[in-house]
Formats: C-alpha cells, structure tokens, sequence
C-alpha cells in the first residue's frame, strides 16, 4: 500500500545548527534526510516507518572534498558522482571511484551520498567495504559538538550503529598513505547499472618480495553488517600466495561470514562466491 | 490517521516558468509534475529508482523524479521531456529517436530522451562506453537498445555538424 502523505513531514533547515537543534530538542523525534534514493523507495511502498525528517540536503556545511597532506575530507552529502570526480580519490582511493561508478545509475550517483549510505547502514552498500579498508574515520557532529569514530565497527547489528538520535554524520575522513598500495575491489550484481549486490569485496595490500606484508579486507552483503575480514587478514599476513596460503584463507573467511538467503541470492552461493572472489584476489598478487 | 504535515509553499522553474506549488513536503517530484502540473510526458515505471522512466533535470542535474521529495525542488530548475523541444522544433535527440526507431512504446522514451540530451550537453563526443554508461539507469522493454544507442549517435552526429557549420574553422 502506498503511504498516506500527509503523515509525513519534511522539515527544511536553513543551516546545520538549526538541523541539529532539531534533532537534540526531540531525540528521536527527528531524522535527517538526504538525497532520498533509499527512504523514497521505502516511502513509495508504504514501509517507511519513520514519519519526521529534517531536509539536510541543502546544507553546505556537509558537502564539499577537502584535502590536506595527511587527509582527504569527503562531507557527508559527497555524492557518488562528486566521488567519481575527484582527482585525488582517483589516484589513492580507486575503489571508492569504482564503488561509487557502480552504485545505481547517473541519476542515482547524482542524488546518493557517501553519509546517507553509511546512516541507512545497509550490510549491502557498495562504498563501505571500500571505506572500512581504507581505514576511515566518521565525524559525528551534534549540538554538543563533534566527535570522531574508526568506521570499522561503527554497525554493531543489523541497521545498528554507535550513533546517538542527537548526532548525524558530519564528513569522513580518509587517511592518505604514501606507500604504493594494490587495491583490489569487486562487485558481483545480477547487471552491471543498479543492481544491489549479492556480495562486494574490497582489499588492500602490499606485497614485498611475493610476500604479503599488510592487507586489509573488508565484505559487503555477506553479515548483518559490512565487516572487515580481520582473522582472514591474519592468515594471509607475513605469507607467500600459494596454493596452501589460498585454501587457509578461504577456510578462515567461511568462519569470518555469516551470508543468509534473501531475495537477491543464497546462503551457499555468497559463500562459494565470496571464497572464489578471494581467491582471485590473491592469485592476482602473483 | 494523524495528519502530521501541512501542505507548504514551494517556488521554483519548470520548463523556464516560474510557479508556486501547494504541496506536502513530502510528495514525490514525480507526481506533482504529472498531477498538480499536468506535465504528463514524465513517466512513472518502477517507482524505486531502477528504471529511468520519470527522469527529469533538476539545475541539469539528471535525477528520478520518483526518488525527489518536491521540498528539495524550491529554488530549482527542473526541465522535464515538455521542455526538450523548442516549440515546434525537436530537439537533435528526438529527431534522432525517431529516424532511428528508438522509439516504440513510448514509456521509457521521455527519460531515455533527458538522459540522452545530458549526457551530450557533458560530454558533446561520447564513446559508445560514455551512452551504454548514461544511459545504464534507463531501462526499456521494447527496442532492445540498440536503435536507442544509434539514434544517441545520430544526434550526437548532427549537433556537431551544426556546431560546424555555425562555427567554421
């Protein structure tokens, strides 16, 4: 059943302070609203259970790239399609770039941001895996003032996250390393424009003399929540990519998910999908 | 049912014309186009963002009219497919669409034709990658898309032409 319109308010903000005094003068009251392209859907088909949301998406305190030597600063409401455009980004963080370029399509890179895919904390979305192996940090922000959280851990459960009703997400911020790093991103979809992924894979290494020294792995829509991958990333640490090396690790990273059926695929086939993907991750170090 | 909302004023563009809506904050773009505005060209497909069919501009940005709360519409231009022609002169894409056949049905056609005029205002000589990549949020049923993507082309062809023409070196 589609929803009943007039139950829902959409209150503008003229600025971030009046948004977040708003939402710190009735907690939970209010939620802040984006560029919409996950609440509409739920709104159209009558599943958007929560009826008050403030508008941030004209707010120009979260938009904007901002980069300085040791950081680069992406403001909440950065879109898929700012993302794609950046030139810093392209050249150290190329799998934000290609998760952002698989996201939906244009019209939809052009309205979703990087903070509403991390606020709707769907286990699903393409650009955390990226984020998490990127090590990023979120500003949460609130009357109170601000505050920085690791984004590993940030999503305890299921649509779960460290976040008070007062705060929203400010920026994210990405450390920049100066040490040539191999990335290595994957998503498997049912096509290639607007699907939601079955699972997403994002690494990062660096091999020294064919042995893996760092690495950092992280998986989407394989857990209630997109996890890095941390005992899968130990058995790989300080090894050489062989045959033995392959099948512990896809041993471990069975223990590490926890794939379900849904409508998009199953259980046994994330699983089986996840392994294979990662192996071809390794064998690609090679 | 507890009515939360009132209807609140919106001001913006459409089609070049200033107009001042009554509306729920809250209603999709899509809808107060087709139902407050009359401008029916605007298609509704899936209602979730997949299909393309309610594409419209907004500042020249392409979006899904399905997915926009019309609040987020004041102080915009919005261009929907009423606006692509200049009066009764068709626009080089819709010329194009119907040399080619890309057309058939006709649902997808408003969006694929916004899409399509996009995506040549931002890049004027696509790559065959750049049309399968501007128009990869549209879908369509009938063509099978190869008579859309020749007509891109086709259009894309003639703009340059003309910019020749108008342009000699």
């Amino acid at each position: 059943m589609r929803a009943y319109l007039p139950e829902y308010e959409l209150k503008p903000a003229a600025s971030l302070t009046e948004a977040l005094t708003l939402l710190s003068d009735e907690p939970g009251v209010w939620k802040p609203f984006a560029g919409g392209t996950d609440l509409m859907v739920l709104f159209e088909a009558g599943k958007l259970l929560h009826k008050k949301f403030v508008n941030i998406w004209n707010l120009p305190e979260l938009r904007g790239i901002e980069v300085t030597p040791e950081f680069v600063t992406l403001g909440a409401l950065t879109t898929y399609t700012d993302v794609q455009a950046n030139e810093v980004l392209q050249q150290e963080f190329p799998m934000l770039c290609q998760a952002a370029s698989e996201t939906g399509g244009l019209a939809i890179q052009n309205r979703g941001t990087l903070g509403g895919n991390i606020a709707n904390a769907s286990p699903a979305g393409d650009s955390p895996p990226a984020l998490l192996v990127y090590d990023a940090e979120l500003e949460l922000v609130s009357t109170q003032g601000s505050r920085f959280v690791p984004y590993n851990g940030f999503h305890t459960g299921y649509k779960q996250m460290r976040m008070r009703e007062d705060e929203l997400i400010k920026s994210i911020h990405l450390p920049r390393v100066s040490k040539p790093l191999l990335h290595y991103y994957r998503k498997v979809g049912t096509r290639k424009a607007q699907a939601i992924s079955k699972i997403c894979f994002a690494a990062v290494t660096q091999v020294d003399a064919s042995e893996i020294k760092e690495i950092r792995i992280a998986l989407g829509s394989v857990a209630p929540t997109v996890i890095r991958c941390s005992r899968t990333e130990d058995v790989l640490r300080n090894r050489k990519v062989n045959a033995e090396t392959i099948s512990a690790a896809r041993l471990e990273l069975a223990r590490e998910i926890s794939p379900i059926d849904d409508i998009r695929s199953t259980a046994r086939y994330r699983l089986r999908v996840a392994q294979n993907v990662l192996e071809d991750f390794l064998t690609s170090l090679n | 049912m507890a009515d939360a909302s009132r209807k609140v004023e919106i001001n913006c563009k459409v089609n070049g014309e200033a107009r001042t809506l009554q509306v729920y904050p809250m209603a999709r773009l899509l809808d107060v186009l087709r139902e407050e505005l009359r401008l029916t060209g605007t298609k509704e497909g899936c209602g979730e963002g997949e299909c393309g069919a309610c594409s419209v501009l907004i500042d020249n940005v392409l979006v899904n009219s399905c997915l926009v709360p019309v609040l987020q519409a004041e102080g915009a231009e919005i261009k929907t497919i009423e606006g692509i022609a200049s009066g009764e002169q068709l626009h080089a894409v819709q010329e194009a669409f119907i040399a080619c056949g890309g057309a058939q049905c006709g649902i997808c056609t408003p969006g694929m034709v916004i899409a399509a005029v996009n995506l040549l205002e931002r890049t004027p000589n696509p790559s065959e990658a750049d049309i399968r990549t501007g128009l990869a949020g549209n879908l369509c049923r009938c063509t099978g898309y190869m008579k859309i993507f020749e007509a891109v082309v086709r259009a894309c062809q003639k703009q340059n032409s003309e910019a020749r023409i108008q342009n000699p070196e």
